[in-house]
């Protein structure tokens, strides 16, 4: 007896060992449900997601939640590429910019040309952001929201104190910050990460060189923009911005930056339209407790951040039915409303009614339709809008090195720009 | 009825046998799944580093080509000039700080056990409480330079962890912070195990005392020593949480490390084979620390 069972015990431990790493993956979604990978885990972006989980049970289809928190959505991409390779990812993930193509290229996608040809989505959508939804032409993903990231934000009592007026062009900016110091108070609040810097680095790029120079630069890597004098011209504006900011920045949190604005530490802060969230908590109104106008010399321009959700290719008929509703009612008024005013952003379609939205809101709505008629409407580099990780990753590298090094000279920043951009994929 | 005779005739031999089995049988799920997941993912790591590998792992050989590429990686080379600055300094402090702390308590103070948990205690501490700890100590608006200047010494700077070029020191003051007195109590038991006479014949031939532990307690010590380099050692090349915690590789990268380093390009910036070829370099490192350890302490079992 005891002879005859041990083989099979052994195997089966070892099996057991195997297994126990695709075991811990294997889910247990129904046919009609959708699962969906997020991480709008926030107290205001979870109110939201519900609503998209009432929308979708209310036309009988299960909503399993897969929250995975973590702000940049760093620990999502991870669980989601394990969940990937394990041969069962989940019906829809929050994957953005470009690399919802590469999830294109490795063939995971399903499409959902169906849903956008009934629902008009080629006349809905601008033609930029339509793009970035596709792969090879076919529709995998659908956008929840419009970011702009080429805000400046301000704290009108310090402006007042100091007087100086909300800042259009980056001398003004300069000019304003040198009055604020004076004033006694730190001209711009700034944390020393990577992506800050990359953010308030992209916004000056725009600022200070113009919008058809960032998409050569940015966005089409052309190495001449990339190392011609723009470039250094840029780059050396940027650096002067340093002076305007504190020495205890390093590694501190945007949040913690905006709180400085907030309590009137700061006048002003180059950030998203996500920091609209920490204003809204602390109780303020904008256009009147807090100031919000475009980067300066950037009034013309909207660099965008959008959070979409690609579907997965799946076998099921049931599932992929219940995929496309969920594509459908991501776009409708409804979830569009309740998520955007929720998250800080604008809805992604320009047809909304934006009176229940704030100024500041409404302001980057009209910006957004009118940039997207002018070509004013570019991708944010910093928020992976415009470039693949890898290459992002690099920029990111040179631009915090260049910022923090008081030594480094723009021309070689530039150059180490063009290298970046070259080498950093194979 | 014939079978039960035989049954009873073979049951020693079965349970003997289970005796023989039992062992292997209870190691046998560990060690499949130490061979799976340890060797069998470094195996792995390793084929991945020669691959393209982007943000899936694929199967497109390329040769070294990954390795030629973090070789021509300046972010590589900053993050191990880092480690071997780090690693130097961290080693070689703790051991003197160690070292020179252990031979003060053992001088028969009072009240030793309590000094002893004080200068121990810091080490129970997860390294991402003292990286979050020594943060705020160092940021210059918050911590030791916001405190000395209120003290009307208004010039006074510290600002390391704000410049470049200085902000890798600061993680050695943290790491060497936590990590002495575990050394000093390596080195206390040490000194607990000489014998006292050895020590006793040298004041009698009239030796000094800096002289007596220079000359015949160090001498005595030299398997701590080594024992603490190797932990210590250890520690440098897998700091990871301290990084993060205090310093998250800032300014820009000035104190980016090989693992932070690997795990960024591995798991953020999707280039696998690029972070699979850093973590082999790494492995190596590891490997040309252990290997001389692993060939003494089995030379020494054998002498012994």
């Amino acid at each position: 007896m005891l002879m005859k069972q041990l083989p099979t015990f052994k195997k089966s431990a070892l099996a057991l060992a195997l297994a126990a790493g695709t075991a811990m993956a294997a889910g247990t979604s129904q046919a009609s449900d959708v699962e969906v990978l997020h991480w709008w885990t926030s107290g205001g972006e979870a109110r939201a997601a519900n609503v998209l989980k009432e929308l979708l049970e209310a036309e009988g289809y299960g909503w399993q939640d897969f929250a995975v928190a973590g702000g940049g959505g760093e620990t999502a991409m991870t669980v989601l590429k394990s969940r990937a390779m394990s041969g069962n990812p989940p019906s829809a993930a929050q994957i953005k910019g470009p690399e919802i193509q590469e999830w294109g290229e490795l063939g995971l996608l399903g499409d959902l040309n169906e849903v956008a040809d009934a629902e008009g989505w080629n006349d809905l959508l601008p033609e930029i952001v339509a793009d970035i939804m596709r792969y090879d032409g076919q529709y995998v993903a659908v956008p929840a929201n419009v970011h702009r990231v080429n805000w400046l934000w301000a704290n009108p009592d310090v402006l007042e104190a100091a007087g100086v007026d909300m800042p259009t062009t980056l001398d003004e900016l300069f000019a304003a910050g040198e009055a604020i110091r004076e004033a006694g108070f730190v001209p711009l609040a700034h944390g020393g990460q990577s992506w800050q810097d990359a953010t308030v680095f992209e916004s000056v790029v725009l600022g200070s060189q113009g919008t058809e120079f960032y998409q050569q630069a940015l966005v089409e890597l052309d190495p001449e923009a990339l190392g011609g004098e723009q470039m250094v011209a840029a780059l050396e504006d940027f650096k002067r911005l340093r002076e305007l900011m504190d020495e205890g920045m390093p590694g501190r949190d945007w949040n913690i930056a905006t709180a400085m604005v907030i309590e009137g530490v700061a006048g002003f802060q180059l950030m998203g339209d996500w920091a609209k969230g920490e204003f809204t908590a602390a109780g303020l109104t904008a256009g009147e407790d807090y100031l919000c106008a475009a980067a300066p010399g950037t009034e013309d321009a909207f660099t965008f951040n959008i959070d979409s959700l690609a579907m997965f290719r799946v076998t099921d008929d049931a599932e992929r039915e219940a995929q496309h509703t969920l594509a459908r009612l991501v776009l409708e008024p409804t979830f569009q409303e309740a998520f955007n005013l929720a998250k800080g952003s604008i809805p992604a379609r320009p047809d909304l009614d934006m009176s229940e939205f704030d100024s500041c809101a409404q302001q980057s709505m009209a910006d957004f339709q009118r940039t997207a008629e002018e070509d004013g409407l570019v991708p944010s580099m910093a928020h992976g809008m415009a470039v693949r990780a890898d290459v992002q990753g690099a920029i990111f590298d040179v631009v915090t090195n260049y910022f923090n090094d008081a030594d480094m000279p723009a021309e070689e920043a530039a150059q180490r720009l063009v290298s970046a951009a070259e080498t950093a994929s194979f | 009825m014939s079978e039960t005779p035989t049954r009873t005739a073979l049951r020693p031999t079965a349970s003997g046998r289970l005796q023989a089995w039992l062992p292997r049988l209870v190691l046998a799920p560990s060690v499949a799944v130490s061979l799976f997941f340890v060797y069998g993912f470094m195996l792995w790591t390793f084929v991945l580093s020669l691959t393209s590998s982007r943000m899936l792992p694929s199967y497109d050989f390329v040769g070294f080509g990954q390795y030629a590429r973090l070789m021509a990686n300046e972010r590589w080379w900053v993050a191990s000039t880092n480690l071997m600055i780090f690693g130097t300094l961290f080693i070689v402090i703790c051991l003197v700080l160690g070292a020179l702390l252990a031979m003060l308590l053992d001088q028969k103070i009072r009240q030793e056990g309590a000094l002893r948990t004080v200068y121990l205690y810091p080490m129970a501490l997860s390294f991402i409480v003292t990286g979050v700890v020594w943060k705020w100590l160092l940021n210059p608006q918050l911590g030791i330079q916001a405190m000395v200047r209120s003290w009307g010494f208004e010039s006074f700077e510290f600002d390391w962890i704000v410049d470049p070029d200085m902000a890798i020191y600061t993680l050695v003051i943290a790491a060497v912070w936590q990590a002495s007195g575990f050394v000093m109590a390596l080195f206390l038991a040490g000194l607990r195990g000489i014998d006292d006479s050895i020590i006793k014949a040298a004041q009698l031939d009239g030796a000094s005392l800096p002289r007596i532990y220079w000359r015949v307690v160090m001498p005595c010590l030299r398997p701590v020593v080594f024992s603490a380099v190797m932990i210590l050692a250890h520690i440098a090349i897998k700091s990871f949480d301290l990084v993060v915690a205090l310093t998250g590789g800032g300014p820009g990268y000035a104190t980016d490390l090989p693992a932070t380093f690997m795990y960024t390009h591995a798991f953020n910036r999707a280039q696998i084979g690029l972070g699979s070829a850093s973590a082999m370099l790494m492995l190596g490192g590891v490997l040309a620390i252990l290997i001389p350890y692993l060939y003494s302490e089995l030379r020494s079992r054998k002498h012994g």
